[in-house]
Parts: structure tokens; C-alpha cells; sequence
């Protein structure tokens, strides 16, 4: 008796928690915050400036979804997470969103069980060398020391090219930026490998920055995106549309600056559905109507995030490149909002 | 007879299951195997529920799979085609030669520490106090972590050692140079030291699951032989003096049967040394012995050699003042009384201590992922985990793993502490 007691219990124990983990949507409703994996600290992506806000790129994405879903773009927890605790966060429950340069990837799409919803930044692989070193292609690297963050893609896309160029490296595994910043600064590796604007950013930092160059090389395609747990499609939804809004705001010139006011004067049917004026498409993924206007309202439209963090001007001085909208010949592309 | 007619025959009562002494102790166990039962079931029950809810599996076939990724330091050969079992087996075999360098290495300086902090010397004593007193008392992983940036830190970079055009023309010497006979080149990344090359090797034979290097297994042969040979001369020598009270003179023969056949084995296979050099980037030919290694052993070593010499100093103080003065009383030297009459009685209470201590060393290698050393934690448990995403599985192979290596330790030492116990003839 008392065993089947147990088990019933336990069984509905678990049920209950299976339905909660199930609606990440209303879990953060509930809370009324959002948790976001972030970064432990890339400068111009995720990382917490002096005085203990966290800023970015990857950042501002977590700040338009908690505008979006809870109308409050400060309601945001970030859970600083390293390239080996990310996705185990992710499935455990400990966030309800990993935005942290993560590559979309085969296997980690199906054998890890996670969804990325969309590509906020095409990256690739490169190398970073002191100058001194005289090096002008990765090619030439044949015997070095490489600092590679573990867990990682570009741990595994460095041993297929040095293998394909049949040339030899000697690995110095590292845990994150930082460390491998160390490390290369030391000189304890001769060049640092990592997605090209990881490179960017970690050089940005550095005290001397003009020192340090990133080979023309790239090696790998990786497209970094929003990560969410496989098998909750609604909360998928809600984070995929919140980044596409951000896009199709860039695309109709529609800026944190001027949004309250084209949401009057605008005529542009599609920027009318966007911002809730009318049709109900907040409300069809479970938000506010206002939902997008209050994300765009808060941390700004694609091309706003972008030059904020990480465009020409910042130190980290990334041009927009694949990252361009489609129309001026880039690759980040809205399905319609209809 | 009386009295045991008196006793009341009472049938078994519900209540006495905890009132009755000869059924409480049984009430008790059965309570707690239940328990215990129930938290077991618990938890199987709630993995199981959880890798459904996340629509993963439990198996173990990915240890077949091609790691994809690249290991610094290996023992057994490695590539990145080769399979995560391999890797794991890279992994153990760098916790493993870790373990044992420092278990020696640990013991050797424990012993030294705790018998120093007995001297009678009292400048001596207390440095070894202090040196004791400041190791056990700082985290192990700060040790680790401070050896390796000292490590370096503090040696030059490979490109020091370069000698340009331009500095041969003027004269100069590079800003570092190689040190014993140009032979060992210490850089900020690593130790490279000579790699012992055979012109003429015995090859090595394939067994299927693993290969056989029969150049070492000839080496290792030889000097077991040899090292056989000369314990049969010692034997004979003592049977000698205990005859005739004269002890034959063997130096020279030991000398001859320990190194004259490795000699020339060597010499046959053409045994030479592979002598670093500074080619590219690094130092190129002979081996690397990364800092890594080098910071993880040397805390290792200082932090458990630390509590050692505890041991060992416990164990001296436990053999009472009588001995060591019956010793001298026989015209024993200090040292001699040492060696011959303290450590052997004391060894029987510094074994069973050692044991946790080497099991402690063991176990604490893997705090090497600190310095991103490749041992079992960094592949199977790091890199391998990591790529795959299985946490249960690797998990909890790396602790199956970990309890083997321990228990065997624990197996080995046990034996031997039994043969250095008291024996009763």
C-alpha cells in the first residue's frame, strides 16, 4: 500500500514537472523573469560592463524577448555559461534560453535535443597571431601551438584543417575566452583560434590590440543563434518571431527611436501587423499584441543592436558582412509577418 | 524446573516487533533496507523519467564513434580519426602516469620531511614544520594553478632561443639557450628533454586490440632478469656469511649482472638519442613534456608529500623511546638504528594512512582540467561529454573507472601492508 503510495506520488510529482518543463512560455510568464545563458564574458557579446549590467549583442536578443513576452526588457537573469555547461544548463532547465554564440550544428540539432530557432550571426572560424610572429596564413602554421576553447565546434573544425593541409598543431585546451586570452597572451600557444568575431571581440580588449592579427582564413561556417529545448515549439516560436520582428524592423526602417511614432502614422500594412496595430499576432503566440513594438521599443531593430555592440565605431569593429540584410545583399532574411 | 514452567508462553504480539529485544534489532534493518530500497528506486526512477522527457538514451555506443578532436600529451597513439574509447584510454593512461610518478615522488619526500622534522637540528625541524604547515593548509588546485604559471611565466618563449642572420653576424647569443650539453630546452610551454631512438628495434607485434612495443618489452625483460639475477647472488652471499661468518665480495659481480646485458642490448639495437631542436614555432624532435604535466606533478607531489611526512613522523613517534635506545646500546648509528630498527616497526602504522593518501593523489589528478591537462576528467569526462552530450553515460563510466583505480591501489597497498605486518612465529 504504502509503496504504491509512493510511486503515485511520484509518478504525478514527475508528471507535473514534465507539464512545466513543457511551457518554458508560462514558466517565465509565472516568474515574471526571464533566465538567459549567457556568455562568462566575450566583450561586444555578453559580458557585464563596469558597473554589473550585462551588455551585448547576444544580450540584447535576451533583452528583446523579456520586452516581448513581459513587457520588460530589465526582467532578465543572465547565467553566465561556459562552451562545456551551456547546453546542459539548457536541458536541465536552468534557462530558458542559451544565447551565447552557440553554432547550429547537426548533431547538437538532433542528439543533444535542442532547437536553434534562428542564426542572429554568421561567424567562422579564424586565427588570430602576434604580428611579430610573421605568419600570413593559417597554412604557415605548421607546428604550432594552438589555444582552443574545449567543448566547442572549432575544437573539432581545427583538427579537420590542419589534417586537410596535412600540417601538424600541438592543442592547448582552454575553458573559455578569457583563459585562452591569457594563454596566447603569455605566449604559452601561438595563435588563439575561435569564431572570427570571438577574435575581433577578444582582441578589442586586449591592451595591445594592434599587436595582434586575424588571418584571412576561415576555415568553418558557423552560424550563431538562440538556442531552446527540443519539444516546446511554442516557446521556440515566441523567440524565433521576437528576432525575425527585430529584422523586419531593420528592413522597414523602423528604429527604437521612431516606433511609438510610425505606430500612428504608418501605412505600411506589414509594419501595422508588426507593431500591433492591427490583426492579433502577438496574441497568436501567446504575447501581447505590443509584444514586437515593445522589444523594438527597447533595445532597438537588427541594424540598431548590431552598430550598437559590434559595428564599424565600437571597438570591436565588425562590419556587417553576411550579416547585412537581405536586401543590401546579406544573408539575414524575415520570412513575412502575415 | 519450576521456575521454567512459570514462564508465560505468550503468543507473538504486533508490539513486540519494537518492545521485545529479540525482534527489535531485525524490525530496525528491515525498516532501513526498505529505505534504502525506495531511495534507490527513487532515483533510477527519476533518471529514467528525466532522459525520456528530453528524448535521449542510455547506451554506450558512441565510445565507438570518431572523436574528432586532438589530445597534446599521449602515451598510446591517437588521432583525431580515432574512436572516444581511445581517447578515453589516452585519458587514463595520462591520469595513471600522473598518479604513480607522484605517488613515488610524494612518498620519497614525505619520508625525508617527516624524518627531517625530527631532527634534532632545530633550524631543520622547523623549516620542515613550516614547509608542512604551508602546503596542507593552502587548496591543492591554488598550488597547481601557481606551479603552472610559474612554470610558465617564468621561462622564455621558443622564440628566444632563436639565432637570427643578423645576431650570427654580430656575435650575439639568443636570449636563451638549451641547457645540459644543449640537450634539454625548457620554453614557456613546455620541458622538451631527448627521445631514446633504436636504429635497429625489435619492430612491434600486433595483438589485435593493442600493439606491442618488443623494443621496451625486451628492455623491460632484461633488466627484470638481470635485477632477479643479482637478488640470487645476494641470497648466496648471505648463506655464505651465515656459514662461514665471512661475507664474500659481490660489488663487482652485482655491477656486472645489473648493467652489463642492458648495455648491450642497448648498444645492439643501436640505442641513440633524439636531441630537440628548434624548428618553425616550437622545439621539434624529442619529447615534450608539457607544463601541464609538469605543474600537476610538482603539487601533487609537494601538496601529498605534506601529509606524508605526517605520517611518517606519527609513525616514528609511535615506536617507543626503548627501541631506539636498545639500538644504540648495541653501538648502532643514528642512521643505521633509522633504517634498520625504527622505519621497519613504524612502517606498520604509516601503511594503512598511505593508503588514503596515494588514493587522495590519484583522485586529485583530476584537478588537472585546471591546467588544461588531458586526463580522464579532460577527455572522457571534458571533451568526449562535451561533443556527444552524454553526461550520464560519461559520468558515470569516469566514476566506475576512478572506483577501479582506487580499489586496486587500495588491493596492492593491502598486501603489502599485511607483509609488513608483526608476524607471529
Amino acid at each position: 500500500m504504502k509503496k504504491s503510495v509512493f510511486f503515485g506520488t511520484l509518478a504525478a510529482t514527475t508528471l507535473v514537472s514534465g507539464l512545466a518543463m513543457a511551457g518554458t512560455l508560462d514558466d517565465v510568464k509565472a516568474r515574471g523573469e526571464l533566465i538567459c545563458g549567457s556568455n562568462t564574458g566575450l566583450t561586444g557579446f555578453g559580458a557585464p560592463d563596469a558597473s554589473g549590467t550585462w551588455a551585448g549583442f547576444d544580450v540584447d536578443l535576451c533583452r528583446a524577448v523579456a520586452a516581448a513576452v513581459l513587457g520588460d526588457a530589465t526582467k532578465v537573469k543572465f547565467v553566465p555559461t561556459t562552451g562545456e555547461t551551456r547546453f546542459t544548463a539548457l536541458q536541465s532547465g536552468e534557462v530558458d534560453l542559451l544565447v551565447r554564440n552557440s553554432t547550429w550544428t547537426f548533431s547538437r540539432d538532433s542528439e543533444l535535443a535542442l532547437d536553434f530557432v534562428a542564426v542572429n550571426y554568421y561567424d567562422g572560424q579564424g586565427f588570430m597571431v602576434k604580428k611579430d610572429l610573421g605568419v600570413s596564413s593559417a597554412k604557415e602554421l605548421d607546428g604550432a601551438t594552438v589555444c582552443i576553447q574545449t567543448g566547442t565546434t572549432t575544437e573539432l573544425n581545427l583538427a579537420d584543417f590542419f589534417k586537410q593541409n596535412n600540417i601538424n598543431y600541438q592543442p592547448v585546451t582552454v575553458a573559455d575566452d578569457s583563459e585562452a586570452q591569457r594563454q596566447y597572451l603569455a605566449g604559452a600557444c601561438d595563435t588563439y583560434t575561435t569564431d572570427a568575431s570571438g577574435l575581433a571581440a577578444s582582441r578589442a580588449t586586449m591592451p595591445d590590440a594592434d599587436n595582434h592579427v586575424i588571418l584571412p582564413e576561415i576555415i568553418s561556417k558557423e552560424p550563431l543563434g538562440p538556442v531552446v529545448r527540443h519539444g516546446d515549439s511554442a516557446w521556440g516560436d515566441v523567440v524565433r518571431w521576437t528576432y525575425y520582428a527585430l529584422l523586419v524592423a531593420e528592413e522597414k526602417g523602423v528604429t527604437s527611436a521612431n516606433v511609438s511614432e510610425v505606430a500612428t502614422s504608418t501605412a505600411d500594412e506589414e509594419v501595422k501587423r508588426l507593431l500591433g496595430i492591427s490583426g492579433d499576432m502577438g496574441a497568436k503566440i501567446g504575447l501581447d499584441n505590443e509584444a514586437f513594438k515593445n522589444a523594438i521599443a527597447a533595445v532597438g531593430n537588427y541594424g540598431e543592436i548590431f552598430s550598437r555592440n559590434i559595428g564599424e565605431g565600437t571597438s570591436i569593429n565588425l562590419a556587417r558582412g553576411l550579416n547585412a540584410l537581405w536586401t543590401q545583399g546579406g544573408l539575414q532574411y524575415a520570412p513575412p509577418f502575415r | 524446573m519450576a521456575m521454567a514452567a512459570d514462564v508465560p508462553k505468550d503468543s507473538f504480539r504486533l508490539s513486540m516487533l519494537i518492545y521485545d529485544t529479540r525482534y527489535r534489532s531485525y524490525t530496525i534493518q528491515i525498516v532501513v533496507l526498505v529505505l534504502f530500497a525506495l531511495a534507490v528506486a527513487w532515483l533510477l526512477n527519476n533518471t529514467v523519467q528525466n532522459l525520456e522527457a528530453r528524448g535521449k538514451q542510455f547506451n554506450f555506443a558512441f565510445l565507438w564513434q570518431r572523436a574528432g578532436y586532438d589530445i597534446g600529451q599521449q602515451l598510446v597513439p591517437y588521432t583525431n580519426d580515432s574512436t572516444h574509447f581511445r581517447a578515453l584510454l589516452v585519458g587514463l593512461m595520462n591520469t595513471l602516469v600522473v598518479a604513480f610518478f607522484g605517488c613515488i615522488l610524494a612518498t620519497i619526500l614525505g619520508v625525508l620531511i617527516g624524518v627531517l622534522r625530527l631532527s634534532k637540528n632545530w633550524l631543520v625541524s622547523r623549516l620542515m614544520t613550516v614547509y608542512v604547515e604551508m602546503f596542507r593548509n593552502v587548496p591543492l588546485l591554488l598550488w597547481i594553478l601557481l606551479s603552472y604559471v610559474l612554470l610558465s611565466e617564468t621561462t622564455p618563449a621558443p622564440n628566444a632561443f632563436r639565432i637570427t642572420d643578423e645576431m650570427a653576424a654580430a656575435g650575439e647569443a639568443p636570449a636563451a639557450s638549451m641547457i645540459l650539453w644543449d640537450s634539454l630546452a625548457i620554453t614557456n610551454r613546455g620541458t622538451n628533454i631527448p627521445s631514446p631512438l633504436f636504429e635497429r628495434g625489435l619492430g612491434s607485434a600486433d595483438l589485435g586490440f593493442m600493439t606491442l612495443n618488443l623494443t621496451f618489452l625486451a628492455l623491460v625483460l632484461v633488466i627484470a632478469a638481470s635485477v632477479f639475477v643479482n637478488r640470487r647472488i645476494l641470497v648466496s652471499a648471505r648463506a655464505t656469511q651465515e656459514d662461514t661468518g665471512v661475507r664474500p665480495v659481490t660489488w663487482w659481480k652485482s655491477l656486472l649482472v645489473l648493467f652489463a646485458p642492458t648495455i648491450a642490448l642497448l648498444i645492439a639495437m643501436g640505442f641513440h638519442l633524439e636531441v630537440p631542436e628548434l624548428r618553425g614555432f616550437n622545439f621539434q624532435g624529442g619529447i615534450l613534456v608539457a607544463h601541464s604535466f609538469t605543474a600537476l606533478l610538482l603539487a601533487l607531489t609537494l601538496y601529498t608529500a605534506a601529509f606524508i611526512a605526517e605520517i611518517v613522523r606519527a609513525g616514528i613517534q609511535a615506536i617507543s623511546r626503548g627501541q631506539s635506545e636498545a639500538a644504540f646500546a648495541l653501538g648502532l648509528r643514528p642512521g643505521r638504528t633509522m633504517n634498520l630498527i625504527i622505519l621497519p616497526q613504524a612502517l606498520r602504522v604509516i601503511i594503512p594512512p598511505l593508503i588514503s593518501q596515494f588514493l587522495n593523489l590519484t583522485k586529485n589528478t583530476s584537478l588537472g582540467i585546471a591546467v588544461s591537462y588531458l586526463d580522464l576528467r579532460g577527455t572522457l569526462g571534458g571533451i568526449t561529454l562535451n561533443q556527444t552530450g552524454r553526461e550520464l553515460e560519461c559520468m558515470l563510466l569516469m566514476m566506475l573507472i576512478y572506483l577501479s583505480i582506487s580499489l586496486i591501489i587500495s588491493a596492492v597497498m593491502n598486501m603489502y601492508n599485511s607483509s609488513v605486518q608483526l608476524k607471529a612465529r
